[in-house]
């Protein structure tokens, strides 16, 4: 009998993204804060996000005063896998999930939040999934006002630094199942060969990183599916 | 600061944020039965996350040789099984002293 999926399990889960997401969000209130961006209109961000890549995108072309269609499309684009990760999610979820219920938590679907709720053994119900959001988004909040409140504070060398943290993250989530399992140590190598690729060759480059992200992500699995098809319920 | 334009800018990136989210686990709620696409489905977190990370992880510092360190030492980590947190403390503080005695040796 694998561990109930209740609510107190989900805020424990949510615990290490939330620390995790302290020191991102934290980076990004002090990039706003530099841009002259007052505290709270960086918090009013974080809290009506919650994502990194597009929220850093969207915010740099607000401060630059860009078009709204711009704003708009390059953070849709860099948001665009979402889809597919709510897409693996609804195969995830508990089918009792209420409509509203999906229409409140999908709010909370992050690449970090996403990866730990898809490595829980069978469906994901809405008491655990609620659970799961609750601290990354107190996290990023505070982070982000903490960000904000102290730009100038902490030493450039130690901002640089925190940088990597959150990739660091990534790669404590997708290495050790590449250890274990063929087909994701292939999905894992191809994709992001397939990223470099796309981010150094001269044209390719033109194309910005959340169709890249969706173009890599798409090919790599599709291949990955194809020739190592996952047989029902076995799936991790 | 020219509010209306920033929080409309605001609104808009929300919007285009949520969306996305929302509508695939809004609209599908029946098991899709085929197995290629759910196997897709089970591949696309690490395909995600591989392609997020490289090659981004080497411009996520000052300088690509302590990106290139703590790299190395995330993958280590990650390897060895430790936990989201210590991998990301361990690679930060590995930057953070690659960084530092790049300073000492004169090429930071």
């Amino acid at each position: 009998m694998s561990e109930q999926l209740t609510f107190q399990k989900g805020l424990r889960d949510g615990i290490p993204i939330c620390l995790g997401y302290l020191s991102v969000s934290f980076a990004f209130g002090m990039m706003a804060a530099q841009g002259g961006m007052p505290v709270w209109v960086a918090l009013l961000i974080s809290m009506t996000n919650l994502t990194s890549a597009g929220q850093v995108a969207g915010t740099s072309l607000i401060l630059a005063g860009g078009m709204y269609l711009e704003i708009a499309v390059t953070t849709f684009v860099i948001n665009i896998r979402y889809m597919l990760m709510s897409l693996s999610l609804s195969q995830k979820v508990d089918e009792a999930m209420t409509t509203f219920q999906r229409w409140v938590l999908s709010f909370g679907v992050t690449d970090e939040i996403f990866a730990v709720a898809m490595q829980q053994k069978g469906e994901i119900n809405a008491r655990y999934f609620s659970g799961l959001i609750c601290l990354p988004y107190c996290g990023w909040a505070l982070g982000t006002f903490l960000g904000a409140a102290a730009t100038g504070i902490l030493p450039e060398s130690l901002r640089s630094a925190l940088g990597i943290a959150i990739y660091g993250m990534f790669l404590a989530i997708i290495i050790p199942p590449s250890r274990t399992s063929k087909p994701i140590r292939r999905v894992v190598i191809f994709a992001g060969i397939l990223s470099c690729v796309f981010t150094w060759t001269p044209g390719l480059n033109q194309l910005s990183s959340g169709w890249v992200i969706i173009l890599c992500a798409v090919v790599a699995s599709a291949l990955a599916a194809l020739q190592y098809p996952i047989a029902k319920e076995a799936q991790t | 600061m020219n509010y209306p334009y920033v929080l409309t800018g605001i609104f808009i990136m929300a919007l285009v944020t949520y969306i996305p989210r929302m509508l695939p686990l809004a609209v599908f709620r029946k098991k899709i039965e085929n197995p290629f696409i759910q196997s897709f489905l089970a591949y696309v977190p690490y395909a995600v996350l591989s392609a997020m990370t490289f090659p981004a992880i080497l411009s996520s510092t000052a300088s690509g040789w302590s990106a290139a360190a703590g790299l190395v030492a995330a993958i280590l980590l990650a390897y060895k099984g430790k936990g989201l947190l210590t991998v990301a403390i361990g690679a930060t503080a590995v930057v953070f002293l690659v960084e530092q005695g790049m300073v000492l040796a004169g090429i930071g």
